[in-house]
């Protein structure tokens, strides 16, 4: 029998942090996750981790401000207070586990600028700075003898009692079920991008926290918002980090113009991640894009300069375009990145199920709000995965093990071998495929009631569907065809979310844009969007409202 | 255009005749990677295929495999980029590992080396506040081996490995050299001396560049090698074979300006180790036989004042 006090679903930067927190204090932490640790997505992130150093003239409450104003006021501000306070710390810490961040000239960490902010305050590694981070939890995991089942898929959380109690899981490499006792569990597994096509995440990130937490029936909370980066390669839709216009980057459309001064004449292309995105996209659609592009120009940093800082944009430009960033602007356009959105929690992590966590970017604290700044989901996940461990630590003081009944793995070992012998349905990756297309159309960087209204339709259709999937693979060791169409139900109820979340915010805020309602009203809507699993409603689902925490920053028209 | 994929398959659940080639047509173009090709035949053609991705960007280290004989990471090969006259492309599982299905190799031994370096920094002592002081160059030069994603392309493609699975591994080394190098730590002399002494360390590398050869990602193993073993003979280590090797090799080149074979053999295994000489005898008696014992007394290099100016060279430069 596998049992822990403290169980985290993912092994990013979130969960790592988390759990060296929880083997710090004391716990018996296992970290379950369907990839190795240093596979996680935390790696793609490129451009650095956003810290107000107060002993380098910076200040928290400016931090703490651009992330406010950059989340379109929707943030919750005792959230954001939190972890701008904590920032500092978090990113000395991660430096002390061993982290080689750049320096300046003194010997001390150096900083770059970051979209939405005006202070460089933006900690980094060259442009890769997520995979350099989440290399150093990993070793400090090693350090800290952490007990990790590697290549484990969660099927299912288990509530009993109201409380959440452990989890099933898959061991993939063998294909046997196995209950995870728990006394509390913390969810770190990260976005859902696969929900959308194309998307600059990894084929892995399918949403599955947010839809095990949805199935457990806690709420998720502005499902809508969801993050259009501004710099995504043509075709592939691979990241192209912010950092290359924090290093002073260009944007220009078909005329050779540096279009952003049209849209936000002070911040130009650092203006927030929103409003770059609808920028372009506006640039594109009255014709002065280059098939559906616009144009990244780096060359007037110079091969030096680009090689010593954005080594990693030169390497995918020149492997994956043929494009060498010192002699040619590469092509470049919007591409779903981010989901604001996610479980919501307290500030500790709790989630609306107790003995239930959620940190990182399947959680939703919200510091973040309508729009994400650059920079600063790394600091989410060091900060409130932290957090959610040290809540987690004394929560379970006064929690036992539950006994839980046989039939449950029982009940599970029978639902996966049902999907296991379905036969001449259609195959997951194509019903995949229409999903997240139907979604870049209807909740895409424009949207309106049309546009939602038919993805609404589509999903229901493809909901549908997903019951009749059948898979090619029968065997037990390693059946990735069962996984895939256990991450395709997942990504069906996360988008599911998405779209019913989307439709009730009836304003534009932030990366919710909706062309026929293109005003913010914060008269009516300056509040979270709850959405739940209900079993008594026609669609399954309920939708709630919930007032934004403001503690001194009253909302203001956005300007860059 | 059409291409075809001549992928290896293995599944340990048959009971028997479960290794066998299987080959696959996909219609490409010229950006498609051979990891996009590996997962349309995936979605669209067979689902029992199975193989590792997560990123398609080159940082998750997650799709290393073997095509056409060599290691790669498939997501940052364009399947054009090496294509020939239009035959199929050979994929197979990364070597030095074992399979567990299809692509899919365990990666508990990879893993298990990692662990073998202590591989977290050990600082002496911690600042009071705020981090640690080190110059950007220093951490500059770390990036080299931090670019490592843990792939296993070099483990996979590493000729000592093919045949002593207890080296180190190219890998692992350039995990350990991150430590050596890293200002912050204190341990430096322990793992010079344990990389040094431990059997599977520094001095088994063959310096066959293959780990330089193959590695995706600019981390060039062999080097991060070749630095720990100078940082270590700095440091004093100067009982290995290996070391003996080296020195040997550098003054009989130096006095001679050619190598004295003889005087190598019996300089690395040390001139009182009686037994391991005993070990050389038959070696020698077998070449001796063959005509290709080396003279005793060596050749000596026409030019050799000028080799010596090379030697004077280094030597000052290195000062």
């Amino acid at each position: 029998m596998y049992e822990h006090d403290i169980l985290i679903i993912g092994a990013g930067l979130a969960g790592l942090r988390a759990a060296v927190e929880g083997v710090r204090n004391g716990m018996n932490v296992g970290v379950i996750s369907k990839v190795h640790p240093v596979r996680s997505h935390s790696n793609a992130a490129q451009g650095g981790i956003n810290a107000p150093l107060t002993d380098r003239g910076d200040d928290w409450e400016d931090h703490a401000y651009d992330t406010i104003k950059g989340s379109d006021f929707l943030a919750d501000q005792d959230a954001v207070e939190i972890m701008s306070r904590e920032a500092g710390e978090s990113v000395i810490e991660l430096e002390r586990m061993g982290v080689i961040f750049s320096r300046g000239d003194d010997g001390k960490l150096g900083t770059r600028r970051f979209g939405g902010q005006k202070i460089a305050r933006t900690f980094f590694v060259g442009a890769i700075t997520g995979s350099a981070i989440l290399h150093v939890l990993f070793e400090q995991s090693i350090k800290y003898g952490l007990n990790v089942y590697e290549e484990w898929f969660v099927t299912k959380l288990l509530i009993e009692e109201g409380k959440c109690c452990g989890v099933i899981a898959l061991d993939i490499k063998t294909g046997e079920l196995y209950v995870i006792r728990a006394k509390s569990v913390i969810i770190a597994a990260g976005g859902a991008g696969r929900v959308f096509e194309p998307s600059t995440n990894a084929i892995i990130c399918t949403g599955d926290g947010l839809a095990l937490a949805w199935q457990a029936g806690a709420a998720v909370m502005d499902m809508e918002m969801i993050q259009y980066h501004p710099t995504t390669l043509a075709g592939t839709g691979i990241l192209m980090s912010e950092a290359a216009r924090g290093e002073g980057a260009y944007l220009l459309n078909s005329d050779g113009d540096r279009f952003m001064e049209k849209y936000a004449p002070e911040y130009m292309e650092l203006a927030s991640r929103d409003v770059v995105s609808r920028s372009e996209q506006t640039e594109i659609n009255e014709g002065r894009g280059i098939d559906g592009n616009v144009l990244l120009d780096l060359r007037h940093l110079g091969r030096k300069y680009i090689e010593s800082r954005l080594g990693y944009l030169q390497e995918v430009g020149v492997e994956f375009m043929g494009i060498d960033l010192a002699e040619q602007p590469i092509p470049i356009r919007p591409g779903m990145h981010y989901i604001m959105g996610g479980i919501k929690t307290d500030v500790n992590g709790a989630t609306s199920v107790d003995g239930l966590y959620a940190a990182g970017e399947c959680a939703n604290v919200s510091v973040h709000g309508a729009n994400r700044l650059g920079a600063n989901s790394l600091l989410d996940t060091v900060v409130f995965g932290r957090r959610a461990a040290d809540h987690a630590t004394n929560y379970v003081k006064n929690i036992k093990h539950v006994n839980l009944d046989a039939s449950y793995l029982e009940n599970e070992k029978k639902r996966l071998q049902s999907i296991i012998d379905r036969k001449n349905g259609e195959r997951p990756a194509i019903v995949r495929n229409e999903m997240a297309n139907s979604m870049t159309l209807g909740i895409g960087v424009f949207r309106n009631q049309k546009t939602m209204e038919k993805a609404i339709n589509d999903i229901s259709g493809i909901r549908d569907r997903v019951k009749n999937i059948s898979i090619d693979r029968k065997g037990a060791v390693f059946n990735t065809d069962l996984i895939f169409a256990l991450e395709l139900e997942f990504m069906t109820d996360v988008a599911w979310s998405i779209v019913h979340s989307a439709i009730s915010r009836k304003e534009s805020r932030g990366a919710h844009f909706r062309t026929d309602i293109t005003t913010r009203d914060d008269k009516n809507w300056l509040k979270h969007i709850l959405v739940s699993k209900d079993n008594e409603s026609k669609n399954g689902v309920k939708v709630e409202t919930l007032p934004v925490n403001i503690t001194k920053w009253e909302p203001v028209e956005r300007q860059y | 255009m059409e291409v075809k994929l001549n992928i290896k398959r293995f599944d340990p659940e048959l009971p028997s005749d479960n290794e066998w080639w299987q080959e696959y047509s996909i219609q490409i173009n010229s950006n498609t990677t051979i990891l996009d090709a590996l997962i349309k035949i995936r979605d669209e053609i067979d689902g029992t295929l199975a193989l590792r991705c997560a990123c398609r960007a080159s940082i998750c280290g997650s799709c290393g495999m073997r095509v056409n004989g060599r290691a790669r990471l498939v997501c940052k090969t364009r399947v054009e980029s090496i294509l020939k006259n239009n035959e199929p492309l050979n994929i197979e599982p990364l070597g030095n590992h074992s399979i567990i299905r299809d692509l899919v190799v365990s990666l508990d031994s990879f893993f298990s080396k990692i662990d073998q370096v202590t591989p977290y920094i050990v600082p002496d002592s911690e600042p009071e506040t705020g981090e640690f002081i080190a110059s950007n160059e220093s951490m500059e030069n770390l990036l080299t081996s931090m670019n490592c994603i843990m792939c296993g392309v070099c483990v996979s493609d590493c000729t000592v490995l093919e045949v002593d699975n207890k080296f180190i591994g190219p890998a692992a080394l350039a995990k350990a050299w991150r430590f050596v190098e890293d200002p912050r730590d204190g341990k430096k002399e322990e793992r010079l001396r344990y990389l040094n002494d431990q059997d599977g360390g520094i001095w088994d590398c063959t310096r066959c560049m293959q780990c330089v050869e193959v590695c995706p990602k600019g981390v060039a193993p062999m080097d991060r090698i070749m630095e720990m073993r100078e940082s270590a003979i700095e440091s004093g280590n100067k009982s290995t074979s290996g070391y003996k090797h080296t020195e040997s090799f550098y003054n009989s080149v130096k006095k001679h300006g050619r190598l004295d074979e003889t005087r190598l053999a019996v300089d690395s295994a040390g001139i009182t180790n009686i037994p391991r000489l005993l070990d050389l005898a038959p070696i020698g008696m077998k070449a001796l036989l063959k005509g290709k014992l080396p003279p005793l007394i060596p050749h000596k290099a026409e030019d050799k004042e000028k080799i010596k100016d090379i030697y004077k060279k280094v030597e000052e430069k290195k000062q």
